[in-house]
């Protein structure tokens, strides 16, 4: 168990003993935080562009994927680390980590997920996401066969299974890990993976670019609906490695999905690393919905630990009526920098962003969205909650661009900070930037701290304090909790619960 | 480091001409605020806080020529008001009144300055110093180094009428620095009024210190010269129960950097900043860069800057509000507005919020749109002319930073200023 210890004059008055021990009890819960031992392999430690060779051979790649990820690395070598989020944290040294790991087991690729180490698949049902093709995440009971979701796993380094792959092949969608979607369809990876974040668009996607592993590939055909949810589900398990996992969903014409996106990580006293790129294309009126829990291990109380999670994602609505809407709730890693954003190139295109940053402890958060408008008439809307607690620091960071020839544009932002506690901090930094008159751009932020009389009324009911507080909190992320898909919103609702936990007294 | 040294040279090259020989009191601040400068070097459009702002013009060794424009109708002109005149950055006696108000001790910073030892020896610089953490303001600094001429004020009491300061930009290639120190003490009250073009190219920096209880009240209107290049600094600090309200009118002008730095030391401190600006012309550029500090509790803060553009003219508003550990009921408020008049302007905003304390209630808001169809419509509906209803709603918008004005006399002057510029609009 961690250190939970709470000084006498940390208490607030008013505070019961009971409350104070219960909450001493809970703290430091984070229920992912155990390991699955399994044999692993790893590439030596360190980067250099024999690691970049390695991980494009285990990949089995062609010779112009490893061609691409070299210039990449070369790159990155000239490249500096960015330090204008407001983020304290140590050096990273970028030699001192793994970028490979993966089970033993997997080395022969698995052909199917009976093929798959039961040890792989246990860790995944205990994770509450069953590797098996029928209904799906933990918490939400649905008879058998009214809402799926095709769940690719990655694990480490490697893509370990992906489900129902022939039920949506029949609908003509494609949903594989990335590393078999540049054997098999080179055509669609060359076309559009790199359009949407360059090589070149900033330190940690650059890097990304050189090691990426392994990911997500969706393809949707023109016109269709996909049949199901999909989803990614992240685990870091290996000790000293980085993660780096790159997702390219393509959304042709009028097409529909609905993608879902999971972390977690063991317990660790170590920092360790996570650099992800998510590229989305969309194409005339299509539609893409991404919703993220990222619940990385956060670290400890005194942040010894927890994943250092530096993520560039990024959706092109190159069509016409093209739609994107970004949902996340953060509430995991000890180091959050990571900006989801919307390039709304087609005319009347649509992008949206809702956004739960929890952090508490020694956390901090520096996380926003970048809507640009270059389309005619294009809309997009912000809403961000920032909640901090213990001694975090939680930051809003955005940019709303809308250009000359974006005319009729429209942009609303509102972004809510909610501190608990003292010795937290809640930021906001926006960045407004309009070139012509016929498109609005509204901001709102507030700050405030939990309500008094709100708290006073659940305690006089009844609840006590923790419960009170994390109803209110709630409550303050309503408008984005109701933006998730229905399993996911169930379990972030339970995880703002757990996250602010020791967060009170 | 390329980048630094860049900057440093750039400082050489614009410091060049300047006189560093100082004697008196004011050679050690001078002194620091140059070592200050040289180690910062001299601000670059890729530095975040000029992000929207080339400050390539402020900073250049040259003096770009602006011709001087004849004052048309002065500002302030009904108010009774002790005048003190400087032309192209020189105090001017002759067109001065005399310098002499109860319960206000005035000088000049180019003659008192060569004392040995002054009041405002511990204001001089002090507060640019504090006020360049934790965001660089190197023009600041070139400012306390190389200041050549200003006023220095202490006030003791209520201050029967306000002082104006009244400047006459006359020659083409004038470049000035001015930098002046108010102190209002415990419990003394005071108005300054500043209108007109200090020069071709100036920096001017405004040091308030206000001890508890002191009120400082601060108007002033920048206009007519459409070849302004600019930077104003206003550092105020407040101790207990203290209030400082500032309110600025620009027009005109091809670069206007405003820069306010407010810092609440004391509890229940009140510190209100307002802006209306009207731009015209695509060489227009104004920037309002705030900056408010709550460390006191119980303090209350406002920035209120409406901006209206037109014809390709840009505003900037970069405003950020700081609420440090302890400063526990803090009230801070921040709206930044534009209506743009046409396609072409633009309007560019940073409004930042940093909160360590957590029962406070802060929030901004960013605005930025065209005039509002309906209200005109309705107007026009009612006889209204499309241009006077244009003007009625510009004015209606731009009433809620005029509403910081507390003098009724000195707002009504603010605002016969507005309707003349809008009626020359009108035509």
């Amino acid at each position: 168990m961690m250190n939970t210890h709470v000084a006498e004059d940390d208490i607030r008055e008013g505070v019961d003993r009971e409350t104070i021990e219960t909450v001493q009890a809970m703290a430091g819960k984070y229920k992912y935080g155990w390991e699955t031992e399994i044999p692993t392999e790893y590439a030596p430690k360190g980067l250099n562009e024999d690691i970049v060779r390695l991980i494009s051979e285990k990949n089995g790649e062609p010779e112009w994927m490893l061609d691409w990820r070299l210039a990449a690395y070369r790159r990155w070598l000239k490249m500096e680390e960015p330090r204008w989020a407001m983020l304290t944290y140590p050096e990273i040294d970028y030699q001192d980590q793994y970028y490979y790991a993966r089970p033993k087991s997997m080395a022969v690729k698995p052909k199917s997920l009976d093929e798959v180490d039961p040890k792989l698949l246990a860790t995944y049902e205990k994770l509450g996401i069953p590797l098996k093709e029928q209904a799906l995440l933990a918490g939400v009971e649905m008879p058998e066969g009214e809402r799926r979701v095709a769940v690719d796993a990655v694990f480490d380094s490697v893509s370990v299974g992906t489900t129902f792959k022939a039920e949506l092949a029949k609908a003509g969608v494609i949903f594989c890990p990335i590393s078999e979607a540049i054997r098999d369809y080179p055509e669609l990876v060359q076309k559009y993976l790199g359009s949407v974040v360059p090589q070149s668009d900033n330190f940690f996607a650059t890097l990304n670019s050189a090691v990426f592993s392994d990911g997500s590939f969706v393809y949707i055909p023109p016109g269709t609906r996909c049949p199901m949810e999909l989803s990614t589900y992240f685990r870091i398990n290996a000790e000293n490695t980085g993660q780096f996992e790159r997702t390219l969903i393509i959304c042709d014409k009028g097409s529909y999905v609905s993608y879902l996106e999971g972390c977690t990580a063991p317990k660790r006293d170590t920092h360790q690393l996570h650099a992800a790129v998510v590229e989305i294309v969309i194409l005339e009126d299509a539609e893409v919905k991404y919703s993220t829990v990222q619940n990385w291990f956060p670290g400890d109380e005194d942040g010894k630990g927890g994943i250092y999670n530096f993520v560039t994602k990024r959706a092109d609505c190159r069509g016409d009526r093209a739609k994107v809407m970004w949902t996340q709730v953060e509430t995991g890693s000890a180091i959050t920098w990571k900006y989801p954003s919307c390039i709304l190139r087609g005319n009347e295109a649509q992008g949206e962003f809702y956004s739960i940053a929890i952090a508490n402890n020694a956390q901090q958060a520096d996380t926003g969205t970048k809507m640009i408008h270059l389309g005619k008439n294009t809309k997009s809307r912000i809403v961000s909650k920032g909640i901090s607690a213990g001694r975090a620091q939680n930051t809003y960071r955005g940019l709303v661009s809308v250009h000359p020839k974006a005319s009729g544009s429209r942009n609303y932002t509102q972004c809510d900070s909610l501190l608990i506690g003292d010795k937290c901090g809640a930021h906001t930094v926006p960045y407004i930037e309009v070139k012509n008159n016929t498109s609005r751009c509204e901001h709102e932020a507030t700050t405030s701290k939990v309500d008094d009389d709100q708290l006073f009324y659940c305690r006089s009911r009844g609840m006590d304090e923790e419960e009170a507080v994390a109803l209110v909190v709630n409550g303050f992320c309503k408008e984005v909790l109701q933006a998730l898909p229905m399993e996911f919103a169930m379990e972030a609702q339970s995880l703002v619960a757990i996250s602010l936990e020791g967060s009170v007294g | 480091m390329a980048v630094l040294q860049a900057k440093q040279d750039a400082l050489a090259a614009r410091i060049a001409g300047l006189n560093l020989e100082h004697k008196g009191w004011t050679a050690e601040p001078r002194a620091a605020a140059l070592a200050r400068l040289t180690a910062m070097g001299l601000p670059v459009k890729r530095d975040e806080y000029w992000r929207y702002t080339d400050p390539a013009v402020l900073t250049a060794a040259a003096t770009p020529a602006a011709a001087p424009v004849p004052a048309q109708t002065p500002a302030f002109a009904p108010i009774e008001r002790l005048k003190v005149v400087f032309t192209d950055g020189v105090f001017d006696a002759a067109a001065s009144d005399d310098l002499a108000l109860a319960g206000v001790e005035i000088e000049r910073l180019a003659t008192a300055g060569a004392k040995d030892i002054h009041w405002a020896q511990g204001l001089y610089g002090q507060l640019e110093t504090r006020g360049q953490v934790p965001v660089e303001r190197p023009l600041a600094a070139m400012n306390t180094a190389f200041a050549t001429d200003g006023l220095l004020i202490r006030v003791t009491g209520r201050a029967e009428k306000p002082v104006a300061l009244i400047y006459r930009h006359e020659s083409e290639g004038s470049d000035a620095i001015l930098h002046h120190c108010v102190k209002v003490e415990s419990g003394a009250e005071f108005t300054l009024l500043e209108s007109g073009a200090v020069a071709a190219r100036y920096n001017t920096v405004l040091e308030v210190d206000v001890a508890a209880g002191g009120h400082f009240h601060h108007i002033r209107t920048q206009g007519r010269d459409h070849d302004r290049r600019c930077v104003t600094h206003l550092f105020a600090r407040l101790e207990e129960e203290a209030l400082v309200k500032s309110f600025t009118l620009t027009a005109s002008g091809r670069l206007t950097r405003n820069e306010v730095i407010l810092e609440l030391n004391g509890d229940d401190g009140v510190a209100h900043v307002a802006g209306a600006v009207m731009g015209e012309g695509a060489a227009f550029l104004q920037d309002d860069t705030i900056f408010v500090t709550h460390a006191g509790e119980r303090c209350e803060s406002r920035q209120v800057y409406k901006k209206v553009l037109r014809n390709g003219a840009t505003g900037v508003f970069q405003g950020k509000i700081l609420v440090k550990q302890g400063a526990q009921k803090t009230d801070g408020y921040q709206i930044s507005q534009s209506l743009l008049l046409d396609e072409d302007s633009n309007f560019l905003a940073k409004p930042e919020l940093e909160i360590y304390a957590d029962d406070v209630k802060c929030s901004h808001g960013s605005t930025s749109g065209a005039i509002d169809e309906t209200a005109l419509f309705y107007l026009q509906s009612r006889g209204v002319p499309k241009a006077k209803a244009q003007s009625l709603l510009v004015l209606a918008f731009l009433a809620e930073a005029l509403a910081e004005i507390e003098d009724e006399a000195i707002a009504g002057d603010i605002l016969h200023r507005l309707e003349l510029m809008l009626g020359a609009m009108e035509d």
